[in-house]
């Protein structure tokens, strides 16, 4: 039956995820977008915002959106649903959406710097076999996927990992590493025989500190400050055997290459949604706050007047909300397609690639329409326009983002649709 | 159950599902296959309209009282019917649901009384118009401030004034006149047809070319005090009316746009230029992708505000916004629709052009469609 209201469930969670983020998140934002790297003490008390800790993050179970044992919402986008089949359920998938908006609109900066939110712990959750994860124990893992040569063309890495007795020796150079810093873990995208193509890239688990891995740079941003960006290089970096994910085995066959690499970015289908309700919390962030500065200053909306008939300030404020509603609703589709166990390549990618560019629209326009009010470092606004940015290029940009929902509404091949 | 339905769900009852089928069907067999025939001629092909009865559309939420199937009042099906129908064409697709709308009115705002009166001759086998006018001849027109006026005179009232883009103005039985009272009041005032001081001329627009949009011009129309919708505290709900025919003018925009997107889809596949399918051309790719993301996102907006009408939710903030999203991307799917066919989308044997011209209405109908 159409709804698209959330459940009981989540609405307890969005309500209690946004006051988190404005009692524990918004006050110190400012704080680490200027001190950019410094430690953040007040992290140990943030872990339960992704973390067990998160009250309320069980209470969904009638919603199916019940947690596993973890409680933190990467095991929740994974974990397994033990509910009735036939049951619509909003699960870990749209509770992430949900939470994640929220985290984001507090401050996404420091929502990338929360332990163990990012794609590393992400494709661990997926991947590994349950004796992996036992021996790997409690990671907070960044990822590895970008190299000075490979951006979204990430089918074309050239980092090695070649098998050397019970070792694999790893040799390369990685950027972009989000959390690579306060991380102790980094999964590292390596291929096995670069002749071999897309089938042959395989993802490894290496520990910080593993000798012939170096944290060679911290980038500096325009946004999202309080969340590190590293670059590492790789010199004979020799890890367990068991410290690949899934199989080793390269497929022979062009069908089973596909479905191999398929696999590795299905992650992203999972992912999309959540970066896509990142720029919607970022977006949302820079309306509600446009909207108090603009109501102090008189302006009024009624939600009915034709927009010709408004001001410019107020038709602008129902152009940026309209926009990130029908992206919020594009990512928990998304979710709860997810959640219901449907194929939903195309609309993760579709909710990204609506929401990075509502969330750019959204957080530049505020600034505008808040003269020196938006552009001063007294207030938030100038800072959610630099970090939404960001938002529009990580985990595929935009255009990759169209390429996919083209390719897929098209029905062309990667080699058709270059 | 009732657990179930509190959930966020996107799946069609068993119900919904078999009348989308049917719905489809007949919009591909009935308005798609006359679609560029009608907008030619500029008139609603005979026949047409009778035929939609089949459909139900004024039959099923008549109360049984008054000769129809009392179903219940459902805004979403109302959406879900409006964009199958839209896919196959904007124009007579509005025309079709006309009567609905006013129907849809009158059991929002009138008496048993009234509803009697004014939906019992629309039970009917054969079509039935009836309409609603609230559109005016202005620029800065705002819905909720009509300026055409209802003067009260003895237990009778007057009214004057221009209203626009009536659809099937000058057949319909009764003209649900929107106008402001002295004092302010918007109000709803049923004008009879053939009613002494009404000159009503039908009109053609840069689209909506097969139907009946008429100007109706109201010089001192004398109507009864009954004739004003509801009674006592209880009369037009004005905010109401505007959002409820925002989101069905959204719903027959996602049925067109819904036909753009496929039409230009196999276009682009099937067209070979610089010798490959210009399909594999980002540019043209990108334009397509952009046109199915956007879609979805109205998609997405307007169900929710029909969805939260139909469970006594506050709907209007859902409604506006999906007009404001609706009347600009809806646009730009129907302008990147021609884009994507070059000059062959500029030549009228392509249909591009008339959903470009029909599409052009979103953001600018008011006050019909209402689901």
């Amino acid at each position: 039956m159409i709804n698209l209201e959330l459940s009981e469930g989540l609405k307890n969670m969005d309500q209690l995820t946004r006051g988190l983020a404005e009692g524990m998140l918004r006050p110190i934002s400012r704080k680490y977008d200027i001190q950019e790297h410094a430690d953040i003490p007040e992290m140990k008390q943030l872990e339960g915002l992704m973390g067990g800790g998160m009250p309320g993050a069980k209470k969904d179970a009638k919603a199916g959106a019940e947690s596993s044992e973890g409680g933190d919402v990467m095991s929740t986008l994974f974990s397994s649903d033990k509910s009735n089949p036939d049951e619509i359920k909003n699960g870990g998938q749209m509770t992430a959406v949900v939470t994640v908006s929220n985290i984001a609109w507090g401050c996404c900066g420091l929502m990338l710097a929360l332990p163990g939110g990012g794609l590393g712990n992400a494709a661990i959750q997926s991947v590994a076999t349950p004796e992996q994860k036992a021996r790997f124990g409690k990671v907070y893992a960044a990822m590895a996927i970008t190299e000075p040569g490979t951006g979204s063309d990430s089918s074309n890495v050239s980092t090695t990992a070649e098998l050397d007795g019970d070792e694999w020796v790893l040799n390369g150079e990685k950027i972009f590493v989000t959390a690579g810093n306060r991380c102790n873990t980094v999964v590292v995208w390596a291929t096995l025989d670069k002749a071999k193509g897309k089938a042959a890239i395989k993802s490894f688990v290496v520990p910080k500190g593993t000798p012939g891995m170096d944290m060679v740079r911290m980038e500096k941003k325009m946004g999202i400050r309080a969340s590190d960006t590293c670059a590492f290089t790789f010199t004979n970096c020799r890890i367990p055997k068991d410290n690949i994910l899934g199989s080793a085995e390269v497929a022979d066959t062009e069908e089973a290459r596909k479905k191999a690499f398929g696999g590795v970015m299905q992650t992203f289908d999972n992912t999309r949604p959540m970066v896509a309700a990142m720029a919607i919390g970022v977006g949302q962030a820079s309306l509600d706050m446009s909207k108090k500065i603009l109501s102090k200053e008189g302006m009024k909306q009624d939600y009915t007047k034709r927009i010709y008939n408004c001001s410019a300030s107020e038709a602008e404020l129902y152009r940026m909300e309209a926009d990130l509603e029908s992206a919020r609703l594009l990512a928990l589709k998304a979710g709860w397609m997810a959640d219901n166990k449907l194929p939903n390549s195309k609309e993760a990618s579709m909710s990204k690639a609506k929401a990075g560019r509502a969330g750019s629209y959204a957080s530049l326009k505020a600034v505008e329409l808040c003269q020196s009010l938006g552009y001063s470092t007294d207030n938030l606004l100038e800072k959610f326009a630099r970090d939404s940015k960001i938002l529009d290029i990580f985990e595929g940009t935009q255009q990759i983002q169209q390429l996919i929902v083209a390719r897929n509404v098209l029905g062309l091949s990667s080699r058709e649709l270059k | 159950m009732s657990e179930q339905a509190a959930v966020f769900d996107l799946t069609l009852t068993e119900e919904q599902r078999i009348t989308r089928e049917s719905m489809q069907r007949f919009a591909n067999s009935e308005l798609k296959k006359i679609s560029r025939e009608a907008d030619e001629a500029g008139e609603t092909p005979k026949g047409f309209l009778d035929k939609t009865c089949d459909l139900g559309l004024s039959l099923l939420p008549i109360p049984e009282a008054f000769g129809g199937a009392g179903m219940p009042r459902s805004p979403i099906s109302n959406v879900l019917n409006a964009e199958d129908l839209g896919k196959g064409d904007f124009s007579l697709a509005l025309a079709a649901l006309t009567p609905l709308a006013f129907i849809n009115t009158v059991i929002d705002n009138g008496t048993e009384a009234q509803q009697e009166k004014y939906l019992t001759p629309l039970a009917d086998e054969k079509f039935k118009a009836a309409t609603i006018a609230l559109m005016e001849p202005k620029a800065t027109f705002e819905p909720s401030a009509p300026e055409t006026t209802a003067k009260k005179s003895g237990d009778k009232y007057v009214l004057n004034g221009t209203k626009v883009n009536v659809v099937l103005g000058t057949t319909a039985e009764f003209i649900l006149v929107i106008a402001q009272e002295e004092g302010g009041n918007v109000e709803g005032f049923v004008v009879e047809k053939g009613t002494a001081g009404l000159t009503i001329e039908s009109k053609k627009n840069m689209g909506l070319r097969p139907i009946d949009t008429s100007t109706i011009v109201l010089d001192n129309v004398t109507v009864e005090a009954s004739a004003k919708l509801g009674e006592g505290q209880k009369s037009l709900d004005i905010v109401r009316l505007i959002a409820l025919s925002r989101v069905g003018v959204c719903a027959l925009a996602l049925g067109t746009c819904e036909a753009v997107l496929e039409y230009t889809t196999q276009y682009a596949n099937e067209r070979i230029a610089f010798g490959e399918p210009i399909a594999y051309r980002q540019s043209i790719a990108f334009m397509i992708a952009n046109m199915a993301i956007e879609l979805e996102g109205m998609r997405l907006l307007v169900w929710r505000a029909a969805a939260r009408a139909e469970r006594g939710l506050d709907y209007h903030k859902d409604a506006y916004l999906a007009y404001v999203l609706c009347s600009e991307k809806a646009m730009e799917i129907g302008n990147n629709g021609v884009q994507v066919l070059g000059g062959h989308g500029f030549i009228r044997e392509h249909p591009v052009e008339l959903w470009y011209r029909n599409l052009r209405a979103v953001g600018i109908l008011e006050g019909c469609a209402t689901v």
